[in-house]
C-alpha cells in the first residue's frame, strides 16, 4: 500500500498551481511527446542510448524503447538526474560541435561513437561541463540505457521483451500459485 | 496517553529480533516489538528485477525509502556526501517485518569453531582489532541447532568435512542438483576439493505448515511468492503474536532509548505511523536493528549520565563495522548450461576458510544465485567494452553460458571501519543519520584475492573457455552483512556488551544482532546471528525469573 498522508490546503494549492503553471509553459512550446525531455533532447538520447546498444539482428536501444524508461524515471525514482540530464545532453552537443560541425544527432555511427569515446574518457570538450565531469554523464547514462533495455518492461524500457528474447530467457512465471495449496 | 508499561521493548524485528520477541513472549514476558518497516506478506513479491533488495536502482523492494532516509558518506579522501538507501554505497539492510530475512538468499552457515578463536588461531594483525569471541562455538551449538528446526533449514553439509561438529542433522534434504552444480562438482572433485550442498534457511519439502520452494529465478532480493524461503517474519513472529504477549508495531521509528537517573534504561521514545512521537516504558530493552542502526540508535540516546550515547563510557560503539568483502570469478562456457531453475546457489566448498598458507582466515566458495539481465550487464571481461556492438554481443552469446563462483572473505576488523552521528544531516523525523567512514583492511583485500584466484581455478577444471576476475571492492563495508559495531567483550574497556549481549554499564539494555559479533566468519552471518539470539533470550529468561531486570 501507498504512503498515505494528509495534505494540507496551502500544499494542495502550491502543488496545483504549480502543475498548471507547467503544462502552460508546456503549450507554449512545440509539443513533445516526452515527459521531461524537449523534442530535441529526446532525439540526442535517443541516438547515445542507439549507440550504447545498437539494433543488429536484434533490436536495439530506440525499437526497445529506452528513452522512454529514462524519461519516465527522471518523473520519479530519477528525480534527482534531471539537472545532470539537461546539462549533460548541452555537453553533448557542444563536445560533437566541436568535434565534428555538427549536431550529435546529424553525424554518422562512426562520428557519434568518437564523441562519445571522449565523453566515456572525460575529456569532452564544451563549457558546460562544468560541476559534471563527461565521465560521470557518460556513466550514468551507460547505466540507464542498460536498466532501460535489460529491465523489466513495466518501467517503461524493454519494449515487446525484446532483451530478454535476444538472450533467450523465458518470461517469468505468471503469478498465482498462492491460489493452490501446496503445502500436502 | 501513555502506553501500557511492558516488560520488553525490542527494537527491530530482523533475525535477532524477532526470536528474542518471540522467545521473551513464550517464556510470559509482555513484549512490544517495534519495527520502522511494513509488514509485507508473500503477495507483495513483485518480482522487480530494477526495484528490490539485491538490484536498487529504481528503490529499495523492501524498505528503507528514498524520501525519508539518509546516511553521510566519507571517503577515503574526506568527501562526505549525504547518500540514499538505493545508492550502494549506503549499505542498506532491508526495513521491514522479517528485516533482511524477508528477501534474502537465506544461506544458513554455522561459522567454524576458529571462526570464534581468530586472534589465538592467527596472532596479531597490524592495523587491526582481530580478537577472540568470549564465547565458543560449542557456547552456541545448541542455539545454532534450535535455529536449524525451528526456523528451517535445508541442505547437507556432511560432505564437509570442515564443519564444526553437529549433533543433529539439517532438518531438510538439499534440491536436486541443477545444472551449475553438476557441473561444479566433478571439478571441485578432481582438484581435491570437497564439494557439498548450501545449507539453506528455505523449504525444499513442505515444512512448518508451509510449501517447499518452487525453485523460480527471483530468489535473492525477492519476497517469496509462495512463503518457502524462512525467515522471522514467517516463524517466530507469528509465534510471538500467537502468544497474546506479543504486540507487533510495524512503520514505528525508534528515535532514542530512554533512561532515568540512575542510569537505567525506562523505554524507547519512537514515532509511530502517523508520525507522532510516543514513549513505551518497558522493564528492559533489547535492540536488534543491524549493526548501522543499532549502533545509531544507541548513539543518538544521550543523557547526562550518557553524554556520548549508550554504551558508548569506552568509545567503541559503531566501531569495527564489518561485512564481507566478496571477491570471485566468472566462467565462460562453450555450450549453453542456463536451466533457470533457482535459487541458483547451490554448491559450496568450505576448503579455504582456514589454513591458508600466509593468510588469516578465508572464505566458503559458492556459486551465485541467477543473475538477471541487467545484473549481468556489467559481469563482462575487463577487455571487452562496456557499450557498443562488442557489449551486446557478449551479453547474446554469454548469458545463457556463465559461471559465476564467488566467496565472503572473512574481513579483519578495522577500528576507524565506523558508524557516527551526523552533526548536521537529519532524516524525516528530526533523528540525525548514521555517518559512515573508514575502509577495509589490506589483508581483507589479500585474502579475498586468493579466493578469486581459486574461483578461477575451479571453474577451469569445470571447462570454462574463459575466465575473468570479480575482484574486491576497496572500500567500507556493511551492507547486509553488517556487523561488528557493539562488539562483545568481557573487558568493557574494549567491547560494548558482555557474553550475554548485555550491555556493560546497563543492566537492562541488550544488544542482540550483527553488531555483536566480534569477527564475521567466512560466511552469511545470518544462523549465526539467529543462533546468538536464542542463545541471549535463554540468558534474558533465566536472569528475569530472578527478576534481575525489574525496576
Amino acid at each position: 500500500m501507498g504512503n498515505f498522508r494528509r495534505i494540507t490546503r496551502r500544499k494542495f494549492i502550491q502543488v496545483t498551481t504549480a502543475a498548471a503553471a507547467g503544462s502552460m509553459v508546456c503549450c507554449t512550446n512545440k509539443k513533445t511527446p516526452w515527459r521531461f525531455f524537449t523534442i530535441e533532447e529526446g532525439q540526442t538520447v535517443g541516438a547515445i542510448c542507439e549507440r550504447i546498444i545498437p539494433a543488429d539482428q536484434d533490436p536495439g536501444a530506440t525499437e526497445a524503447g529506452v528513452v522512454n524508461f529514462i524519461d519516465l524515471q527522471l518523473m520519479g525514482p530519477y528525480k534527482r538526474h534531471r539537472a545532470s540530464y539537461r546539462q549533460g545532453i548541452r555537453g553533448v552537443e557542444q563536445a560533437s560541435l566541436k568535434m565534428f560541425g555538427h549536431r550529435f544527432t546529424e553525424l554518422s555511427p562512426e562520428r557519434q561513437d568518437e564523441v562519445l569515446k571522449e565523453l566515456e574518457r572525460g575529456g569532452a570538450a564544451g563549457e558546460a561541463w562544468k560541476g559534471l565531469s563527461s565521465k560521470d554523464f557518460f556513466s550514468l547514462i551507460l547505466s540507464h540505457t542498460m536498466q532501460g533495455f535489460y529491465g523489466d518492461p513495466r518501467h517503461g524500457g524493454n519494449r515487446g521483451r525484446v532483451s530478454w528474447k535476444m538472450l533467450g530467457l523465458p518470461y517469468p512465471p505468471i503469478r498465482g500459485r498462492l491460489h493452490y495449496d501446496l503445502t500436502s | 496517553m501513555a502506553l501500557r508499561h511492558v516488560n520488553a521493548v525490542v527494537v527491530g524485528a530482523g533475525a535477532g529480533g524477532g526470536i528474542v520477541a518471540k522467545e521473551l513472549a513464550a517464556a510470559g514476558l509482555s513484549v512490544v516489538l517495534l519495527e520502522r518497516g511494513k509488514w509485507y506478506s508473500a503477495f507483495d513479491c513483485r518480482k522487480d528485477d530494477l526495484r528490490n533488495q539485491r538490484t536498487s536502482v529504481l528503490g529499495c523492494g523492501f524498505g528503507p525509502d528514498d524520501e525519508r532516509y539518509r546516511r553521510v558518506v566519507v571517503d577515503a579522501q574526506g568527501h562526505e556526501r549525504s547518500v540514499l538507501p538505493s545508492e550502494g554505497v549506503y549499505g542498506n539492510n532491508a526495513a521491514c517485518v522479517g528485516g533482511g530475512t524477508f528477501s534474502y538468499g537465506a544461506m544458513a552457515w554455522r561459522y567454524m569453531e576458529k571462526d570464534f578463536r581468530m586472534r589465538s588461531t592467527y596472532g596479531a594483525v597490524e592495523g587491526s582489532t582481530l580478537e577472540d569471541w568470549p564465547i565458543s562455538y560449542a557456547d552456541l551449538e545448541p542455539h545454532y541447532e534450535k535455529a536449524e528446526w525451528e526456523i528451517g533449514v535445508s541442505g547437507d553439509d556432511s560432505r564437509n568435512p570442515f564443519h564444526a561438529p553437529r549433533k543433529k542433522p539439517l532438518p531438510m534434504p538439499p534440491h536436486p542438483p541443477g545444472r551449475e552444480h553438476e557441473i561444479l562438482r566433478p571439478a571441485a572433485e578432481r582438484l581435491g576439493l570437497h564439494p557439498f550442498d548450501i545449507p539453506m534457511l528455505r523449504n525444499t519439502v513442505p515444512y512448518n505448515g508451509r510449501p517447499a520452494c518452487m525453485r523460480c529465478r527471483w530468489c535473492v532480493g525477492f519476497a517469496c511468492e509462495v512463503d518457502a524461503k524462512n525467515g522471522a517474519h514467517n516463524t517466530v513472529i507469528p509465534k510471538a503474536l500467537a502468544s497474546g504477549n506479543c504486540v507487533l508495531r510495524a512503520e514505528c521509528v525508534a528515535k532514542e532509548i530512554l533512561t532515568d537517573d540512575r542510569g537505567r534504561v525506562t523505554g524507547v521514545a519512537y514515532f509511530d505511523s502517523q508520525d507522532g512521537l510516543q514513549v513505551q516504558s518497558a522493564d528492559l530493552v533489547v535492540v536488534s536493528c543491524g549493526a548501522t542502526e543499532t549502533a545509531r540508535l544507541l548513539l543518538n540516546s544521550r543523557s547526562k549520565l550518557f553524554p556520548n550515547g549508550l554504551g558508548n563510557r569506552s568509545d567503541w560503539v559503531g566501531r569495527n563495522l564489518q561485512g564481507h568483502c566478496y571477491a570471485g570469478a566468472y566462467g565462460l562456457f562453450d555450450y549453453d548450461l542456463y536451466d533457470d531453475i533457482g535459487p541458483g546457489a547451490s554448491i559450496a566448498i568450505s576448503d579455504f576458510n582456514h589454513g591458508n598458507p600466509g593468510l588469516v582466515g578465508g572464505g566458503a566458495l559458492c556459486n551465485e544465485f541467477i543473475r538477471l539481465p541487467y545484473q549481468f550487464s556489467s559481469m563482462i571481461p575487463p577487455t571487452l567494452p562496456g557499450w557498443g556492438r562488442a557489449h551486446k554481443d557478449f551479453m547474446r552469446q554469454a548469458y545463457r553460458r556463465c559461471i559465476v563462483v564467488m566467496g565472503p572473505a572473512q574481513e579483519m576488523p578495522v577500528f576507524e571501519a565506523r558508524v557516527q552521528v551526523d552533526a548536521r544531516v537529519k532524516d524525516n523525523w528530526g533523528i540525525p543519520v548514521a555517518r559512515l567512514s573508514g575502509s577495509n583492511h589490506p589483508h581483507t583485500l589479500e585474502v579475498a584475492r586468493f579466493l578469486m584466484s581459486k574461483s578461477e581455478a575451479w571453474l577451469k577444471e569445470a571447462g570454462a573457455k574463459g575466465t575473468w576476475p570479480r575482484p574486491p571492492r576497496v572500500g567500507l563495508s556493511g551492507g547486509q552483512h553488517q556487523a561488528g559495531t557493539c562488539r562483545m567483550g568481557n573487558d568493557p574497556k574494549t567491547s560494548v556488551v558482555n557474553r550475554y549481549c548485555q550491555v556493560h554499564d546497563v543492566d537492562n539494555l541488550f544488544v542482540v544482532d550483527g553488531s555483536v559479533h566480534v569477527t564475521n566468519g567466512g560466511f552469511n552471518p545470518v544462523l549465526t546471528i539467529m543462533a546468538i539470539a536464542y542463545y541471549a533470550s535463554a540468558h534474558l529468561v533465566e536472569g528475569w525469573k530472578g527478576t534481575r531486570f525489574r525496576g
